[in-house]
């Protein structure tokens, strides 16, 4: 677990970081016309033209492209090292494909998750390995395939849930809401639904407002489900596996421009704890409080920080619901100031409910009013400067943390 | 041709042609308002159609189809207070020897030249020409046609209904059912009789105010109980909440019908449910989810879980008519007929959902006629026969098993209860249609005269079980009546596998609460 934090730490600090994000952004631009067609692979190819093109769309001065995949040097150094590398929806199949292979009762089902691979390849091959039974396509309706993963979930069967872009996700609102998370309870304890529900999610490169939610707000009220969002490949891995193994209902929120990150991860079967806190950067002055895509853009900032002479404690919460306040905590009572982070909306988001929980327990520990950036309230839009704005930006972060270090 | 062509469209798009019901026919006597601005763009409309070249026909056609949607989007609106047949008889300006002479117009005429090509075509023989026009297309061959033939909104006929036993309880000559033993068939009645005593004295326990909630299933007691005895203990139900004929045939208690309507500590819901949301892991039966149609793709699941797992069951899931509107009915159907899975959807068409008849529900011929559509073997069955209602699911559950496919049953029954306790149902419906159902159509008197002739069934063992199941039932309910509620704790469980940290927060809480201020908090539920 040290070991892979380090990586992820090193991964940030690359001085390939720039050039390697303006290739995966480049590609995220050309793919946004197909959609949910979208294919990762595509995205690696593309990379190539992305210097002149991405440049005339954007202002440079805006820094959006704090995801990186390592650059081939790097890669050959470490070639020697324990461990695997993987991109993030590699480390997601494999998480897949491993508990497939531990337990017969785990399941895929969703729109082109078999012999398609899913739009995102996470499904990738599984379909020709275990049938088309278990990687069970399904015709278009979210709320009924999720309806029949709950079914199946309630007869003991552990299906995993994808929904190809997480916006869709709405159409099966009630069943996740009414039925998944709700039926243990009802039912006095007698049914359980052990169901992994998936997807991309998060704001995009110029997807358009349907392709850009951020519904980690949504779900967060819904009791009996647990949510937690991946930002690494080996977290990725770890928290898919412990999702599948978890008796709760799980919501993994996965992120778009996240699936081609690339890290070494172990070779051994782990998993990582569904309600921990991952510990990203240790610091003393303040406290950022972030997760999924976010991170990099946090990730960003702080070097930026650390250049200009703070020393920022960054925690990506990871387990969306319930926080981690233990970590948090331990963290707050050291810092004593708290930056939260988030793509989510402003009003009603994680944010707030972080922000609050904070400020419940640990109200006489802080220094300095708790902060919250987060997304504009507005549906995301498609031009690439407004969806820039509609985000936090890494100066936007530098100047709270300033502002907090008063 | 192209009479009959103009005749279907001008048809097709009247939606209340063919549909009126009795509610409909009562309501002609009300006067809906007026509302002139709605229809004046029609007028309009008209005016300047007739004065255009495109023929009379084509004018009658497209108003039609306004008024169709109009008609729709005033039917979400103000459903009882526009009928449908006196809008039509409003607005139609036109002479009604043309409503329905088309051959005596001499419009009709231009359009039969209009259509002449298409004409000739289609009266030419099928050729060799014809039969070379074939297209294979994903699903099979489909064959071209040098006519322009819209499908007709529904057949002709109506889908007939399976019925055994007649109105006397006499089996009808020459039907052909499923076997049923003495034993079975006595049971059946017991559990008939044992349903309708249930209903009688919970919902007289909800008068009283000692529960909140509840619904009857009175009138359905054959699809509850005849159902439930075609199928297996393996057999999982996914049910709505007017099927607990069902858990009484696997064997559910009176006592534990009593716990879980008045939420007590042997509730296997642990009193978090209302009365009625029965649930057994023990019997199969998944407890029940309030929203309509929500357990219809559960039951897809479950048959997909049955099915890789290669078991001699099946998953049968009841909704009524109402519930074949949702979203989730139809997806579910479309599923299940795509995955191959061992399904039966079973129908329960009682006429209302709530307030709103069928004839506002949907205008198909019920469900049975969207079985086909999706791929589906269905059966329509009278629901007030329990030997038709046996012998169909039986038969319905060998062939999903056998051949791994969805079946729908629907049937054909009546709602004679109130829709719950919160509905007083003479309100939207005549009270000589209910007692009607209640009385002549009533399923358990049916059946009661063919175990009769049979010689399995007396008047003393009659009113030897109604004795005997009051007594239990009033006994279980004084017993569930003193049991202790559930305690705090419980409040907590659940909602996860494990009480996670925040819940444990908010437990402490609440109990410090409650012990700061002990007079607010109910005593006898234990802290």
């Amino acid at each position: 677990m040290a070991a892979a934090l380090q990586t992820a730490a090193a991964l940030m600090a690359s001085s390939n970081l720039v050039v390697n994000s303006e290739r995966f952004r480049f590609g995220s631009l050309l793919r946004s016309p197909a959609g949910r067609k979208g294919s990762v692979l595509v995205v690696k190819s593309d990379g190539r033209h992305s210097v002149s093109f991405n440049a005339g769309l954007r202002g440079g001065h805006l820094i959006t492209n704090a995801v990186a995949a390592k650059s081939e040097a790097s890669a050959k150094s470490t070639d020697s090292k324990p461990g695997h590398e993987v991109l993030l929806f590699e480390a997601l199949r494999e998480g897949l494909e491993e508990e497939m292979d531990r337990d017969p009762r785990v399941c895929i089902m969703g729109e082109d998750v078999g012999h398609y691979g899913g739009s995102y390849k996470v499904t990738k091959g599984l379909a020709e390995k275990y049938g088309d039974l278990r990687v069970l396509d399904t015709p278009i309706a979210e709320n009924s395939f999720t309806g029949m993963g709950i079914g199946a979930a309630m007869m003991g069967l552990r299906p995993v849930v994808e929904g190809m872009n997480m916006g869709f996700l709405l159409l099966a609102f009630n069943q996740i809401s009414n039925n998944c998370g709700m039926l243990h309870y009802t039912s006095g304890g007698q049914f359980t639904i052990p169901i992994v529900i998936r997807g991309p999610g998060g704001v995009g490169r110029q997807l358009g407002a349907e392709h850009s939610q951020r519904l980690e707000s949504y779900f967060q009220s819904i009791p009996g489900l647990q949510m937690v969002a991946c930002s690494t490949p080996y977290n990725a891995k770890g928290l898919m596996k412990a999702a599948i193994r978890s008796e709760n209902p799980v919501v993994l929120f996965e992120h778009v421009l996240l699936y081609n990150l690339k890290e070494r991860i172990p070779d051994e079967d782990y998993i990582c704890c569904l309600e921990e806190a991952e510990m990203v950067r240790p610091g003393e002055q303040v406290t950022i409080l972030t997760y999924s895509r976010m991170r990099y853009h946090v990730m960003q900032a702080a070097k930026t920080l650390v250049n200009k002479g703070y020393d920022p404690e960054v925690i990506d919460i990871r387990s969306l619901k319930p926080f981690d306040l233990y970590r948090i905590g331990n963290s707050v009572k050291k810092t004593h100031r708290v930056l939260i982070v988030e793509e989510c909306m402003r009003t009603g988001g994680i944010g707030a409910s972080l922000r609050a929980a904070i400020i419940d327990n640990f109200w006489d520990y802080l220094d300095a009013p708790v902060m919250c950036l987060s997304s504009q309230d507005v549906p995301t839009p498609y031009a690439g400067t407004l969806e820039d704005w509609t985000v936090v930006q890494p100066a936007q972060i530098v100047a709270a943390v300033e502002q907090l270090c008063q | 041709m192209s009479i009959s062509l103009f005749m279907s469209i001008s048809l097709a798009t009247y939606p209340s042609i063919g549909h009126q019901t009795k509610a409909n026919k009562e309501r002609q006597s009300e006067k809906p308002p007026l509302d002139l601005s709605s229809f004046l763009p029609h007028l309009l409309d008209l005016f300047s159609l007739l004065h255009s070249t495109m023929g009379l026909w084509f004018v009658r056609s497209r108003l039609a189809h306004h008024l169709g949607q109009k008609m729709a989007s005033l039917g979400a609106l103000q459903r009882r207070s526009w009928p449908s047949v006196s809008f039509l008889q409003l607005w139609n300006p036109l002479p009604s020897e043309l409503v329905g002479g088309f051959s005596s117009n001499p419009i009709n005429r231009w359009s039969d030249q209009r259509f002449a090509s298409v004409k000739a075509e289609s009266a030419a023989p099928v050729d060799d020409r014809c039969r070379y026009q074939v297209m294979d297309f994903p699903g099979g061959k489909v064959m071209f046609i040098p006519e322009m033939r819209f499908l007709a909104e529904s057949p002709g006929e109506r889908i007939s209904c399976y019925r055994v036993l007649d109105d006397d309880g006499q089996t009808i000559s020459g039907s052909s059912f499923q076997e049923v033993s003495k034993e079975i068939a006595l049971k059946m009645y017991g559990d008939m009789v044992t349903l309708q005593v249930m209903d009688t004295i919970f919902y007289e326990a909800q008068r009283q105010g000692r529960i909140s909630f509840y619904v009857t299933s009175i009138g359905e007691e054959a699809i509850n109980v005849a159902s439930a005895a075609a199928l297996t203990i393996d057999d999982i139900v996914f049910p709505q909440y007017r099927e607990p004929g069902v858990l009484l045939w696997r064997g559910f208690t009176l006592q534990e019908f009593a716990n879980q309507c008045f939420g007590n500590k042997s509730d296997y819901g642990k009193g978090r449910q209302m009365p009625i949301h029965y649930g057994s892991n023990r019997l199969n039966y998944f407890t029940v989810s309030s929203p309509i149609a929500t357990q219809i793709p559960h039951a897809v699941g479950a048959a997909y879980s049955l099915k890789m797992d290669k078991k001699h069951a099946c998953a049968v899931t009841y909704f009524g008519d109402g519930g074949t509107s949702e979203g989730d009915f139809h997806a579910a159907l479309n599923f299940a007929a795509v995955m191959e899975v061992p399904v039966i959807f079973f129908c329960r068409n009682n006429g209302w959902a709530i307030s709103t008849p069928t004839t506002e529900q949907f205008r198909s011929d019920g469900a049975v006629i969207r079985g086909q559509a999706y791929g589906l073997r269905s059966i329509r069955v009278d629901g007030n026969d329990a030997l038709a209602v046996y012998s169909a699911v039986h038969e319905a559950r060998e062939m999903a098993i056998r051949e791994s496919r969805p079946i729908l049953v629907e049937a054909l029954t009546y709602r004679v209860g109130h829709h719950s306790t919160s509905d007083d149902s003479t309100k939207y419906r005549p009270v000589d249609e209910i007692e009607h159902w209640r009385t002549a159509r009533d399923p358990v008197s049916r059946y009661r005269k063919w175990i009769e002739r049979n010689g399995w069934w007396c008047d003393d063992a009659e009113s030897e079980l109604r004795s005997n199941v009051r007594k239990e039932l009033l006994h279980a309910i004084q017993a569930a009546e003193k049991m202790d509620k559930p305690p705090l704790a419980e409040l907590f469980t659940d909602v996860y596998d494990q009480v996670p940290s925040n819940l444990h927060e908010q437990e402490r809480l609440l109990r410090e609460t409650i012990k700061q201020h002990p007079g607010d908090y109910p005593p006898e539920v234990p802290v």
